[in-house]
């Protein structure tokens, strides 16, 4: 697996778990957030619509205040009794006493003339037969008027009842302050931009409107379809959403309006879901680190696995390559040792006849010596070839004996002092003095680290260094012999342990030194390792457990004639 | 000392023919077999002081000639010879009786030692059995 693989199953993963997590944590966000802003909505117009109800109600109960206390004037004196001046001003103090939004009381006859007046203003000798809220009340019994300028030249309005006393018909009317009836509707309006007012069926304003309306001024309502009971209207002016509650007075055509903005009583609602959305990134950024994290982690372990897995692959291939090898090599020593033998015994043969003097004595016969010498030598040559061929292939069970790895390594060093003094090498050992025994085979590891000597002896040609340290491990000893050679090209790095891999000149290597070693240490439980720079060196790396335990039913494989 | 007789089985016919050349050469009466049957056939008629026995040949192996011998034959010595390299093959030829081994290719000089070696102890045995 390539590391653009490792980063694409990084990705897949981390966009299937952010997916997963994030998408149903968005959903639920999003549910709530509608459900809520629905039930909030909600709640919000039933509350107007029960503010502008209740104070439509309390609006109507100041009327019917007035009204009741009108007619129990009207009921309890006689027009004669009410015409008398006195006797109306005692009666409208009484009244104004107890009301003090009636601010005058009228007594007016059946032809529209005042008969008596009690108030701050002079309209006893007012005629009201032309009026049209005379004729209403003339005709209702109870009139309740639109506000109206007037002869006052003030907003006001009037409530006139009817009264029917023998023959006789006439009329008590009170004009309502309507300043005080502003206050009670005022009193309605919420929050910093609300408004609370009173219309009439034509939509003119009977109270002031908070943002510029004047009474008697036409409210800048939508158009919209009564309902006979509260209706709520929304609209947008000046980009700012309103929503108002429409409720209508009992005793007039009168209607209640008040009127929030959307968004002013929508701000808790928005606060809770600023902190809902920043409880939601922080949980988003949660989930993707987490994501981040265990996926990184995963995909690590991952790479690590596969890494151990190519290597144990890799060693696998490795050793059955080995095996194979083995076997070809058993199979053609033995081929090669019967042929070199008649060849051996040929020129033994020609040599016998030479050494006999039945030849003679001429020139021919030494040049024929030679010729035998030359067959001797080269098949003593391939003989050692086959030799070893033969030592790869074998599988013997080791030995198993305490090992002191320090004294191993010093005696193979001795077994080369000649050659390294003669060729001008320096050996530096490090042995870690409290390195423990292990328990493998004395001769063959010795074989390992002479054959790997006279590598690096090799190596080095002449002139350098060699470098043996021991050092204690996992559960192992380790031991590195490092030269101070050439080193080994980064292409033939990987090769050096494979049967008849050879850089030295043909004739002078068999290739089967380092992949011996292997195969050795392999069987002894331990391992090889090697590191080289071009102009610096090579270090091999030898790891042996401290004890070596054959499995059964691994046991090497061994060959029979 | 009389001529020590020897009988070399191989089934390579050249190796045969050299190493007789060579052994006689040496003041060795040589006989050669080029297989266990032949070596065996060639036993019973000629009284055989050492053989020399090949471990690796066609139809009877070298250690199954070697077994006959010892059964048949208790006082001719056999020496093993093998193309293996390896002490093994030459372990095995000695637990079942052979006297030694040499891996091939050998040389000539260390093979009379080893022959005449086998001799001497040959001798010993026979000298013994007529003690007893």
């Amino acid at each position: 697996m390539t590391d653009t693989s490792y980063t694409r199953l990084r990705l897949s993963l981390m966009l299937l778990t952010l997916g997963l997590s994030l998408v149903p944590l968005f959903a639920l966000g999003f549910v709530i957030d509608s459900e809520f802003r629905e039930s909030y909505g909600d709640k919000l117009t039933s509350n107007l619509k029960l503010v502008a109800h209740n104070k439509a109600d309390a609006l109507d109960v100041f009327l019917t205040e007035r009204v009741v206390q009108l007619e129990m004037v009207a009921g309890m004196n006689t027009l004669d009794s009410l015409s008398n001046q006195q006797a109306l001003e005692l009666v409208f103090d009484t009244v104004h006493e107890a009301s003090p939004s009636i601010i005058d009381l009228g007594v007016i006859g059946q032809n529209g003339r005042h008969v008596a007046y009690s108030g701050p203003f002079d309209l006893r000798d007012v005629n009201y037969k032309d009026e049209p809220w005379f004729h209403q009340a003339m005709l209702k019994g109870l009139y309740i008027s639109d506000v109206f300028m007037g002869f006052r030249n003030f907003p006001h309005f009037i409530i006139a009842v009817k009264r029917r006393e023998g023959g006789r018909t006439w009329i008590l009317r009170a004009t309502i302050d309507s300043d005080i009836f502003t206050g009670l509707v005022r009193n309605v309006q919420s929050g910093a931009s609300g408004d609370a007012y009173l219309v009439n069926r034509e939509g003119v304003l009977q109270t002031p409107s908070r943002f510029g309306g004047k009474v008697l001024g036409q409210a800048s309502l939508p158009a919209y379809r009564p309902s006979g009971d509260v209706d709520v209207v929304r609209w947008t002016e000046d980009g700012t959403e309103l929503v108002a509650g429409i409720a209508p007075l009992a005793h007039t055509d009168w209607r209640l309006v008040v009127i929030e903005n959307q968004q002013e009583e929508l701000s808790p609602l928005l606060r809770a879901q600023s902190l809902i959305f920043g409880l939601f990134l922080i949980c988003a950024l949660m989930i993707a680190a987490g994501a981040y994290l265990s996926v990184g982690s995963v995909v690590k372990r991952l790479q690590k696995a596969d890494k151990a897995r190519a290597a144990m692959d890799a060693a696998v291939v490795q050793s059955n390559k080995m095996a194979s090898l083995g076997k070809l090599a058993a199979g053609v020593a033995h081929e090669i040792n019967n042929p070199l033998s008649i060849i051996r015994e040929s020129a033994g043969w020609i040599r016998d006849i030479i050494n006999d003097g039945e030849l003679g004595e001429s020139t021919a016969v030494d040049d024929l010596q030679e010729a035998t010498s030359d067959i001797e030598r080269h098949v003593e040559r391939a003989r050692t070839v086959t030799h070893r061929m033969l030592g790869f292939a074998r599988r013997m069970e080791p030995l198993q004996e305490d090992v002191d790895l320090n004294m191993l390594a010093r005696q193979t060093v001795s077994f080369l002092e000649n050659e390294i003094r003669h060729r001008n090498i320096e050996v530096e050992c490090r042995f870690d003095q409290d390195l423990p025994l292990i328990t493998t085979d004395a001769n063959q590891i010795q074989q390992v680290i002479l054959n790997l000597l006279e590598n690096a002896i090799d190596a080095i040609g002449h002139d350098g260094c060699i470098e043996v340290e021991t050092r204690p491990g996992d559960g192992a000893v380790v031991m590195d012999i490092a030269d101070s050679g050439e080193g080994i090209s980064p292409e033939n790095v990987s090769k050096v342990f494979d049967p008849f891999f050879t850089t030295k000149p043909t004739g002078e290597g068999t290739g089967l030194g380092l992949s011996i070693v292997y195969s050795t240490l392999k069987k002894l439980g331990g391992g090889i390792d090697v590191r080289s720079e071009r102009g610096v060196g090579t270090t091999f790396t030898i790891t042996l457990p401290l004890v070596h335990v054959s499995i059964p039913g691994r046991q090497e494989e061994s060959w029979t004639e | 000392m009389d001529r020590v007789r020897v009988l070399v089985v191989d089934d390579e016919a050249d190796f045969l023919k050299l190493i007789k050349r060579r052994l006689e050469k040496r003041n060795v009466e040589v006989s050669v077999a080029p297989g266990g049957r032949e070596a065996l056939d060639h036993l019973a008629g000629q009284p055989t002081d050492v053989v020399i026995l090949d471990v690796r040949m066609p139809g009877m192996s070298g250690i199954d000639t070697l077994k006959e011998i010892r059964k048949r034959y208790r006082e001719t010595e056999v020496i093993m010879l093998t193309g293996h390299g390896s002490v093994q093959s030459g372990i095995e030829g000695i637990s079942h009786g052979a006297y030694d081994y040499m891996l091939k290719p050998f040389n000539i000089d260390d093979l009379l030692e080893r022959i005449r070696a086998a001799c001497e102890r040959a001798r010993l045995k026979k000298a013994e059995r007529e003690r007893a």
